[in-house]
């Protein structure tokens, strides 16, 4: 015979004790009312958070605001390399490049903001930044404004949000990732 | 004098029994029976949110229907262009009528007795004095036939709500709760007809008092223990009549947004609304009169507990006591029959519309007419 792992599952049985429904019926009341009176009494099995005054740890993953790393020295990390603005799908990313001084960091955005209206929250722009300078384990829910421009995230925004990258600069295993 | 008198009466008791009993239980079910109960059963909390002013406390929620009601009547009363404003505005007052007048004819206790009551052969007996109906609205003789014919009535306010509101789903939702009805009707009278012959009497306070009588002199007589099939067809047969899950074709939601009243809104929507969850109410004290000894306790007669055919009470107690007693009785036994409703209605899923035909037609019908035979032969060979 046929070696496929098939279960076989019987079809129910409607024989004149299912069919006369009442037993089924008094099976089902058994059920609901036991939950009914175990909630009514205890509460035990409630699965409701009250949202405003209990609120749900967020998973460690959970992708909420965009933030902006920043070096060791406190400036920002990102390099202005375009690699999220050009794979961001809606098109929110704006960054404005400006050359540094320091020669061996080349470039710094000057500004760089998130149109969080238009931001569809799937986290490409953290995929594909090279060098750890966005994330979006700001922990904040992605919430309303009231004002437009409010939702224009600049980068001292980010900024702020953010604190140094646990990634290590110049990607030579060192100190910082044993700390 | 005396007919003013009595005219007072009446219509204290009408007040009472549709102001302070039906409606409030009635509403009320809007939301505990449908909202708060729902909830438990689904492991859900509820509404909760709403606060009087100054109680910082949910109490059950009840903030919340009253909220419900204040917007309500805030709501703009939107009648559709093409639909028919007459019969539209009058709809929601037609289905509210039966839903209403119903309540005539249920009694909350015994005749109050103007003399001393006490027990001969476990019938309450009035010495030195008159029964005087205080307890019911009025103590008609073809009790129950009214209440038959009036519940055939409240039809009408489905199909024309239907009608009138000029919308296929409307329309679609009328027809529907129509043929419904009409197949429960039939089940609801047979599945009594039985019960007409061994009470032998139409009188719904008669109904009540006959059981009071003792099976071997230890069992009530109460419906449901002389005729338990026709207990759960008349259930089955009333549910479907208040067009509540499982049998809720004509809301079908799912299917015809909300049947018969889509197209209503405002305090016009309120009152249909009301008009069912009062007709469900009704559905709950009339099944308690019939088969739960309306406001029978066991054992206890006009003047205490008897505990076997003896001439002086085993438990006396004052008479006043009795009658507050038997109307709690009847309250709690009412309200069983909701909380049983709602949790039928909670339980199981709603049946497709042919199922329903087939349910009523097929099975519950044939089932009925058996009943009635057999207990038309069995009170022959009895009696
Ligand atoms: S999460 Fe997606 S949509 Fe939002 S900024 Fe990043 S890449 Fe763009
Ligand atoms: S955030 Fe990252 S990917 Fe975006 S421009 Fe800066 S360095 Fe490049």
């Amino acid at each position: 015979m046929s070696t496929h792992n098939v279960t076989v599952v019987e079809r129910p049985r409607r024989n004149l004790w299912v069919q006369s429904y009442l037993p089924e019926v008094a099976k089902g009341l058994a059920i609901t009312s036991r939950q009914f009176f175990k909630n009514l009494l205890t509460g035990s099995d409630i699965q409701t958070v009250q949202y405003p005054e209990v609120k749900r740890d967020y998973p460690l993953r959970y992708r909420g605001l965009h933030r902006l790393t920043y070096r060791d020295d406190g400036q920002v990390r990102c390099v202005a390399c375009m690699c999220c603005s050009t794979i961001c799908p809606a098109n929110c990313i704006h960054i404005t490049a400006a050359e540094h001084e320091d020669t061996s960091i080349e470039k710094y955005p000057a500004e760089f903001v998130i149109d969080e209206l238009r931001c569809i929250v799937c986290g490409l722009c953290v995929e594909a930044c090279p060098c750890d300078a966005i994330r979006m384990d700001s922990g904040i829910h992605a919430h309303p404004f009231y004002e437009r421009d409010k939702a224009f995230l600049n980068k001292d925004y980010l900024l702020d949000l953010g604190g140094p990258s646990t990634a290590v600069q110049g990607g030579v295993l060192g100190s910082r990732s044993a700390r | 004098m005396d007919l003013v008198w009595e005219l007072l009466i009446i219509l204290l008791k009408i007040v009472v029994v549709v102001l302070l009993f039906a409606f409030p239980i009635g509403s009320l079910m809007t939301l505990l029976g449908d909202r708060k109960q729902s909830s438990l059963i689904q492991n859900r909390i509820g509404p909760n949110r709403a606060r009087l002013p100054g109680i910082n406390h949910p109490l059950v929620g009840i903030p919340h229907f009253l909220a419900d009601g204040l917007k309500m009547i805030f709501k703009e009363d939107i009648i559709p262009r093409q639909a028919n404003r007459f019969w539209h505005t009058l709809a929601p007052a037609i289905s509210l009528f039966p839903a209403i007048a119903l309540w005539a004819v249920i009694p909350f206790s015994d005749h109050y007795c103007t003399g001393t009551a006490t027990m001969v052969d476990y019938r309450d007996v009035c010495v030195d004095g008159a029964f005087y109906n205080l307890f019911s609205i009025s103590n008609l003789e073809a009790g129950l036939l009214y209440v038959f014919a009036i519940s055939a009535v409240s039809v009408y306010g489905a199909a024309i709500a239907g009608w009138a509101s000029n919308s296929k789903f409307s329309l679609l939702g009328g027809l529907r709760s129509s043929a419904q009805m009409i197949s429960y009707e039939v089940t609801m009278g047979l599945s009594l007809a039985g019960i007409l012959i061994i009470y032998g009497t139409l009188n719904l306070n008669e109904m009540v008092v006959v059981q009071g009588q003792l099976l071997w002199d230890w069992l009530p007589m109460w419906g449901i223990v002389v005729q338990p099939l026709a207990f759960f067809l008349f259930l089955a047969a009333m549910m479907a009549e208040t067009k509540r899950a499982p049998f809720d074709v004509p809301e079908g939601e799912s299917e015809i947004v909300a049947g018969y009243f889509t197209e209503f809104s405002s305090m016009k929507f309120a009152v249909i609304q009301l008009s069912e969850y009062v007709a469900t109410v009704f559905v709950g004290s009339l099944v308690s009169t019939v088969f739960l000894g309306g406001w029978q306790v066991p054992w206890l007669y006009g003047d205490g507990f008897y505990f076997g055919n003896t001439d002086e009470p085993s438990i006396p107690l004052p008479y006043w006591l009795v009658i507050v007693l038997r109307v709690g009785s009847f309250s709690i036994k009412t309200l069983f029959i909701l909380w049983l409703q709602f949790m039928l209605r909670w339980t199981l899923p709603r049946f497709r519309y042919d199922q329903i035909m087939t349910l009523g037609w097929k099975i519950l019908l044939p089932l009925s007419l058996a009943n009635l035979v057999i207990t038309a032969f069995v009170v022959l060979v009895l009696l």
